[in-house]
């Protein structure tokens, strides 16, 4: 396999501003999954206009793979400050792989609350799915092997990059 | 020392002290449960993280509070909880601690949340299941005797940390029968450990125990000079019982000398807080106008309680 160039995360996100405009309704409001969503959404909120603040969501307390790993060690609070009920969702996260985060956020929210939707945007669709879980809104399609990971960072200026992680053999 | 608490990666999976808890796993602690103290204002007030879990409460001494608090902060987390008032029953049949322990464990329980009046129980517990390697199965101490109140301890630095941020230039008192308390341990070696450079305790002398200083604490027998200048106070319930025996003249002589009125408040700072793990006295180590008072944050601290305590049962359940 040839090693693509790691995305360009800051043209992503005006790629998926575009596409994410004409979605826009009255009663649209934004999630962002810690971490990278969260900045991701930060990003997406302002340039959208959205009126109501941002939520944000740590899924810690939902994954499913407690039982394995324990609790993260840096669980962070969930805010959602608006009501979900009836409100259409705009989920975001910087990279969608298994699904599994999806599957958690989702179940997160509806704790808060009967939504009238939530679609999904993601920067990066890498694939490798393991549910069945689909984003509305990509910012690109990448291929990476299973020991490869790409990591979001966000310098002091706010600048938003990606970078590939590579595993070494052996290392789960 | 040996550490029960921790596993052999130094992680928490038994909580049976302060004593001997690294600082960072404390501040874990906190940390984790402040991302849980929002589960309380949502309409689902649940978590999914102990699902199928299920929580032995075994209180072999009556606790209404502490027991509700931990059955909440349980199904909180979605675990299944039995509560067993073990005061009534087994122990009453003669049946031994560790095999109404096994009994429990054949149940297959995941988690034991144990009071008991003897100090050092929940060790033996903690020990015995590790022994019999029933390592699968949590022991979270909820008081044992005169020795620890670990999740006590806990709350009481949440709360703390909530009102005043940072523990390294707070001076705070711990007032009463120090003697018997273990809140006032476990709250001790919490605060050493968080570095609050100064720890008092005030009390009469048949109230403290000997040689307390050498938990690195200051001694003061006077309330107006223990509580000048402190950031926090917190006070101890007067154990009825006590009242009975040499320690104490009478109720009323102690709250003539460490009852905490606004007149002795006003020796503290004027932002300080007023802590007391409940339940009160009223007008015995605390009066009504203060403990009902602007400076107050007895009830915030039930709350925060719950947080802790579910910060603490997902903490060692995932170890």
């Amino acid at each position: 396999m040839t090693t693509l160039p790691t995305p360009d995360a800051e043209a992503l996100c005006a790629a998926l501003l575009e596409q994410m405009r004409p979605a826009v309704q009255p009663n649209t409001v934004m999630i962002g999954v810690h971490t990278g969503g969260a900045w991701i959404a930060e990003k997406l909120h302002a340039a959208l206009g959205l009126k109501t603040p941002l939520g944000t969501l740590d899924i810690s307390f939902y994954r499913d793979d407690f039982a394995r790993v324990g609790l993260n060690p840096q669980v962070k609070k969930s805010t959602i400050p608006f009501d979900v009920e009836d409100a259409a969702i705009l989920l975001v996260d910087d990279v969608l792989y298994t699904g599994r985060t999806v599957r958690a956020a989702l179940n997160e929210i509806f704790d808060y609350g009967r939504p009238q939707r939530i679609d999904l945007a993601v920067l990066v669709d890498r694939g490798g799915r393991e549910l069945p879980v689909a984003a509305r809104f990509v910012g690109a399609k990448v291929e990476l092997r299973d020991n490869q990971s790409l990591n979001l960072a966000r310098d002091p200026g706010g600048h938003l990059s990606f970078s590939l992680v590579e595993k070494a053999k052996g290392v789960s | 020392m040996n550490n029960p608490q921790l596993n052999k990666n130094g992680e928490l999976t038994h909580l049976l002290s302060t004593e001997g808890l690294p600082k960072s796993i404390i501040e874990h602690i906190l940390t984790t449960a402040d991302a849980f103290a929002s589960v309380g204002d949502r309409e689902v007030k649940k978590v999914p993280l102990l699902r199928g879990k299920s929580v032995f409460n075994l209180f072999f001494e009556n606790s209404t509070r502490t027991r509700t608090t931990f059955e909440i902060a349980a199904k909180r987390l979605s675990a299944d909880v039995i509560n067993l008032n073990i005061n009534a029953s087994s122990t009453s049949k003669g049946e031994s601690l560790l095999d109404t322990v096994d009994n429990l464990a054949a149940m297959q329980a995941d988690m034991f949340v144990v009071r008991h009046a003897q100090s050092g129980a929940p060790y033996l517990i903690a020990e015995h299941l590790i022994r019999t390697g029933a390592t699968h199965i949590h022991v979270v101490n909820a008081g044992d005797g005169r020795h620890a109140h670990p999740t006590q301890g806990l709350l009481d630095m949440y709360t703390i940390r909530h009102y005043k941020k940072d523990f390294t230039g707070l001076t705070v008192a711990i007032v009463g029968d120090i003697l018997h308390s273990r809140v006032a341990r476990s709250d001790i070696h919490a605060l050493t450990t968080l570095g609050c450079p100064e720890v008092r305790v005030i009390g009469p002398r048949t109230l403290l125990p000997t040689h307390v200083e050498q938990m690195g604490v200051k001694v003061f027998h006077d309330m107006a000079e223990g509580l000048k200048g402190v950031d926090v106070v917190i006070m101890l319930r007067l154990q009825n019982e006590r009242m009975n025996g040499a320690l104490l003249p009478s109720a009323q002589e102690f709250f003539k000398s460490y009852g905490l009125t606004p007149e002795k408040l006003a020796h503290a700072k004027p932002d300080a807080i007023v802590m007391h793990p409940g339940p009160m006295n009223r007008g015995v180590e605390i009066e009504s106008t203060v403990a009902d008072g602007k400076q107050a944050v007895i009830l915030p601290q039930v709350t925060f309680g719950i947080a802790v305590r579910m910060a603490v049962m997902s903490i060692v359940a995932g170890n």
